[in-house]
Order: structure tokens, then sequence, then C-alpha cells
């Protein structure tokens, strides 16, 4: 166990700048997801952290330790890639101990630890095979074993679960959370897939152009999203944007362009409403209900114009003026397209962006 | 062949030859014998016995008495089997003054072929390798220059080589002419491998540098076993290449250590006395059989390695 401290990062190749000024905690046993989409300078970060490139700028510590201009194997991390980068021409114990015969570990130091690693995986009957002998949720977990093997202070994992199934990744991401449980080690975990990111996080970073939008829980990420960005790309299916101009009577409201005036009344913005200004009011397609019976809830008018069912519930479009509006409704419930309703969210649960620069107000 | 096939499959994850199979088994059955086979296989043999015909007269003409041969029928079967002219272009033909055959020739190839083989591919793949995972600065200038000395004309370098052979004290000998060889390979073995390299996940270098392997071990426990497709074409290019050289072996190799080719060369163009054609004809067979042998044993790993390797990087 060990903690990360990456302070003043940053990284460019050539003459692209891809981290910049990057300052990031990670304590001691802490999980943390960097979350973002391609080319966000997520990997980058990994790398950085790894030392398996060159750094422009600042400093990277691990366990109180200045590791900046240490080697990868003296940085007490393990990791695991997303493309397995098994030795194709090893057996699966063969890639575990490795690193441990190159380090020149004691045989029966190896042959302990590789039993222990095993045995916590369940890799026991793999161990002799080739790794094109292998399943792909064999291999990852044979990789997985040997960043274990290494019993590092620190693992890194660069998006391990992108390339299996569905059904896979699901096991692979429930038997990750419970090995975090079991060796309360910290990580520091990349991804673009936010189901992986909320239910594996302690902390989630979410980047954006090599910078971190914000750095929180996930349940604050997802309710509580500091910018239009972070609330865009966390949530599936993504949250509504309803753009208009702040109207700031006793009780503010938000005017879209064809008129329509949506009641913003218990909404506890970070500063006072100035009127005119152009916002963007995000809402969670699960927080729009028909009913309006709840505290605070406020009217959207709303022409339905589709049906999209998804097994569990089904997602019912509809439009106020040209934007378009998403509610969640139970499978069963049916719906007159073409309609016109009126749907009721509560603005206290909701968030409010400048439309300029896309902040939380 | 299995395990190789296997190293394939781990990198193109997944799309493995028994995907490619399906994919053959969904179309339909071709038809057994349509009048457009039929055409094919016609232009194949008519075409394959045109280049034959060369290697035959060779083979029959060195079965053959030099009186049979004397009456001029080129494409008549030996009357009378002999393996005479065989035996004398191996053991008692004559290169200048001296009528050892070729079997010295064939031991001179031998020892400047294997060293140069070896040498050459060696540094080759080690520059491959350093070209393709160490981006040092410089690296892709260096490249360009070994690219370009896969385009000098031999004959521009022969005579500065010549002299700075003979500067350093080892012009004409069986050193000299490894070294040539190891040089004049390089420019497209690091080509070769270096786009063998390129086309490996990256992420399975930073894995090694994760577990604590550096420059060598990273190469020799995890690059060298991955490379042996790439290697049997480059086995295959250098062998044949240097086994069938010519001018850099007279040139370099001194008169005890000329090569084969050169010793083959003699014999055929020694002007005195009667033109033994029935042993010129076996010694150039004895002398193309390395390279021969060669294609049949690795054809299909010619090709595949070739394809591999330009395809990818």
């Amino acid at each position: 166990m060990a903690s990360v401290s990456i302070r003043k990062l940053g990284v460019s190749f050539g003459s692209l700048s891809v981290l910049r000024d990057l300052d990031l905690e990670v304590a001691e046993g802490e999980f943390v997801v960097l979350l973002g989409p391609s080319g966000c300078g997520k990997s980058t970060l990994l790398n950085a952290v790894a030392g398996l490139l060159d750094i422009d700028d600042g400093q990277v510590w691990i366990g109180g330790k200045n590791v900046t201009w240490e080697e990868p194997k003296d940085r007490g991390i393990g990791m695991v890639f997303q493309s397995y980068a098994l030795y194709p021409r090893m057996t699966a114990e063969g890639n575990l101990t490795f690193g441990l015969r190159v380090a020149g570990v004691a045989k029966d130091e190896i042959a302990k630890r590789v039993a222990r690693t095993a045995e916590l995986l369940q890799i026991e009957p793999l161990l002799k095979r080739r790794p094109a002998e292998l399943s792909g949720g064999q291999r990852q977990r044979v990789a997985i074993g040997r960043a274990l093997v290494r019993e590092a202070g620190v693992f890194l994992f660069d998006e391990p679960l992108s390339n299996l199934d569905a059904k896979l990744r699901t096991e692979l991401r429930v038997e990750l959370k419970k090995l975090h449980m079991t060796l309360g080690s910290t990580m520091i975990y990349v991804t673009h897939d936010q189901i992986e990111a909320l239910t594996l996080a302690d902390r989630v970073a979410v980047m954006h152009r090599g910078v971190i939008q914000q750095l929180a829980s996930p349940k604050e990420i997802y309710q509580r999203p500091v910018n239009r960005f972070v609330a865009g790309f966390v949530g599936s299916p993504a949250m509504n944007f309803v753009s208009g101009e702040l109207v700031a009577n006793s009780d503010p409201v938000l005017r879209t362009a064809d008129g329509t005036e949506i009641r913003l009344a218990g909404y506890p913005f970070n500063e006072r409403p100035q009127s005119g200004r152009k916002v963007d009011l995000g809402v969670r397609p699960e927080q729009i209900h028909f009913d309006s019976t709840a505290p605070g809830a406020t009217a959207l008018p709303l022409a339905l114009t589709l049906v999209e069912p998804m097994g569990a519930d089904s997602l019912l479009w509809g439009s106020i003026g040209d934007q378009s509006v998403s509610l969640r409704i139970g499978p069963d419930e049916t719906h007159k397209i073409g309609e016109k309703v009126n749907v009721h969210f509560q603005p206290a649960a909701a968030s409010i962006f400048d439309a300029e620069t896309g902040e939380r107000l | 062949m299995s395990t190789v096939v296997s190293s394939a499959d781990t990198r193109r994850a997944g799309a493995g030859p028994r995907e490619d199979a399906r994919a053959q088994a969904a179309g339909p059955k071709p038809a057994r014998l349509s009048p457009g086979r039929v055409g094919i296989y016609a232009f194949l043999i008519v075409s394959a016995l045109f280049f034959l015909i060369p290697l035959y007269i060779m083979v029959v003409t060195s079965l053959k008495g030099m009186p049979e041969i004397r009456l001029g029928h080129l494409f008549n079967l030996p009357s009378e089997v002999t393996f005479k002219p065989w035996s004398d272009a191996w053991l008692h033909a004559c290169t200048g003054r001296d009528c050892f055959g070729l079997s010295p020739g064939f031991m001179n190839s031998v020892k400047i072929t294997i060293p140069s083989v070896i040498l050459s591919i060696l540094i080759g793949s080690i520059n491959g390798y350093a070209l393709s995972f160490w981006r040092y600065k410089g690296a892709n200038l260096l490249f360009g220059i070994l690219l370009f000395g896969a385009f000098v004309p031999y004959q521009v370098v022969i005579y500065p080589l010549i002299i700075g052979f003979r500067i350093m004290g080892i012009y004409s000998t069986l050193t000299c002419i490894i070294i040539v060889h190891t040089i004049f390979g390089m420019p497209i073995l690091t080509l070769l491998y270096r786009n063998f390299y390129a086309g490996l996940p990256i992420e399975l270098f930073k894995a090694a540098r994760v577990d604590g392997a550096g420059f060598w071990k990273t190469f020799f426990y995890v690059m060298v076993p991955m490379s042996v497709p790439i290697t049997i074409v480059a086995v295959i290019i250098q062998v044949t290449g240097i086994w069938n050289d010519f001018l850099f072996g007279i040139i370099f190799s001194g008169r005890p250590n000329w090569p084969m080719t050169v010793q083959l060369n003699n014999i055929v163009n020694t002007t005195t006395g009667v033109r033994e054609y029935n042993v010129n004809m076996a010694a150039t067979i004895l002398t193309a059989a390395v390279p021969l042998a060669i294609y049949f044993i690795s054809g299909r790993w010619f090709v595949r390695g070739i394809a591999a390797g330009a395809v990818k990087g």
C-alpha cells in the first residue's frame, strides 16, 4: 500500500501538450478511476505514473518517495494493460514469474507468491498454458496476476476490461472490486466506460483535454457535476440539456427560445442569478416524472415524439420547442405520441450551467 | 509450425485461422472442374514446363558421358547414366592449377555464409528492436541513412572498402568478407525487423519494462522468442544472398577463401582442354543446391514472413 501524489505534471509529445500543470493526490488504499473520452490524456497520466514516458515538468511521488526519475521497476507498481500484453512464448506461470526472475527473487519465494496469486485469482489450472491457449477473460486474469505477484504498493490499470465482451466485463468488474476490498491496495484505473468508473471508484477523476474536470465520489460526480462536460459525459442515457435565458425574479425562471418558462425555485445557486444570462438546464432522464406531487416539483411542458424500449425500462422522448428531452418510464407505460403533456422535476436536484463557460451556477 | 501460428493468433487477438476457415466454408462450393479452371491449370502447367526446361537440360546433360554429349541431342535422356561428372565436379575439376573440384569452395562458402548470416541477423534484429521500441533522439535520421544504404550501388563503395580493409590489415581474409556481408545485409534486415517489431503491441514492451527487464533482457527474453517467423525470412534472404554472391567473394575473401560461386566460374571458364559440359552442369547444380534446398524447405515461411513484415508498420 502506498499513496500516489502527482504534482504539477506536464507531458507533451513534440509540440502537442497533453497534460499541463496537473495535480492529483491518491490516498493509501484508495481506488481512483480516471474517466474520460479518447485522447483526454488519461492513459498518458497513467503512463507517467508508471514511468513509461518522459515527463517535461512536475513530479511523481509514490509512497512518500519522489520517483520522478526512477525506472518503472523501482517505483513499486504493478500494471495491467488493455491488450493483456502477456508474453506469448511463455506459459501463464512464466508470465507471472518473469519480473521476479529478472529481479532475482529466490525460487521458493517465487513459488510461494505464484501459489498465493493463482489461488486468489483462481488461475491454478491455467498456469502451464500459453496465452494463445487461454480465453480473453483468462488472459486478463493472468495479466492481473502478473501485476499482483509483484506485491507492489500501487496497481495501475489501463482500460483492462475494454477488450472483453459485455458479460465477462461485468464479471471481472465485480471481481476487481472484490480484489480491491481483499487487498486494500491503492489502485489507479483508466477507463472510458462510465459504468466501470461509477461502480469501482472511491473517487472518479473526469478528464477532458488534459485537465481533470472534477475529482469526487461517483455519487457527487453523478449528482452534482461541476460543468457541462462532466454532466454530459457521465450518465447513460445522457443528461438532458435545455438552454434558455435566465429571468431572475423573486423566483428565478428559465425562458427558452420559444417562450416556454420553466420555474427553477429551489435550485441552490452558487451565486445570485442574473437576468439575461444564457444557461443550460441539465436534468437526468430519471429525474423527470409524470407525477407532480414531489415537493418543490416544477412543470416541464413536453410534446411527446417517440418511445425507446430498453428492457428494464423505456426512454420516452419529447420536445420543448426544438430541444429534445428524454425521461425514463416503466416498461409497461403507454403514452400517445404527439400528445402535449406536463412532466415534472425537482430543480433542487437538477444542474444549471453557464452556456458560455459551461461552469455550474 | 503450430507454435508460430499461435503467436500470430495472440497478436491478432481472436481473428484466428478458425474464423477464416468458417468464412470460406460459408461461401458456395466451387465447381470441381469448370472450363475456366482447366484453362488456368493448362496455362500454369505450360509455364512450369517452360521454366523447367533449363533445369531438365542441366540434369540430363550432367548424367551423360562426353561422347554422348558430342552427338548434340540436347533433349534426349542419357542412354547410359553416369555419375562420374558429379564426382568430378565435386572432387577433381580444375580451377586454375588446383584440381580439387568444388568441395573446397563449398567449405569456403559455408565458412563465409554461416557467420555472416548469424552476425547480420543479430545486428539487424537489434537495430530493428531499438528503432521500434527505444525511440531515442535521431532514431529516424539513423533509420533513413540505413535505408539509403540499401540503394547505394555496390560498385561505388568497393574501392573505398578495399582501401579501408587494407589499412586495417584484414583485406583478403575470411573476417573481411564476413564483415562486408554483415554490413551489406544491415539495411534490408533492419527494415525487416523494424517493421516486424513495429507491428507488435507497444504494451508488451511496457509490460516488460514494468517487470524490470532492460534493453537486453526485453530483447532476448521477450522479443527474440516472438521473432521466429521473421527470422526464418531473414535467414532465407541472407543465406541465398550470401551464397549466391560472386562480386564480394572474389574481391574481399582472398584466393584461399574463394566461395563456391567463384570456383564454379573458374571451373566453367577453364580454357585449357575440352569443355566438359557434363561436369559444368553438375557443378552448377551443386552450387545452386543450397539456395534451392532453402527455398523448397521454407517456401511457405518465406511468403508468410514477407507478408507479415510488409503489411504492418
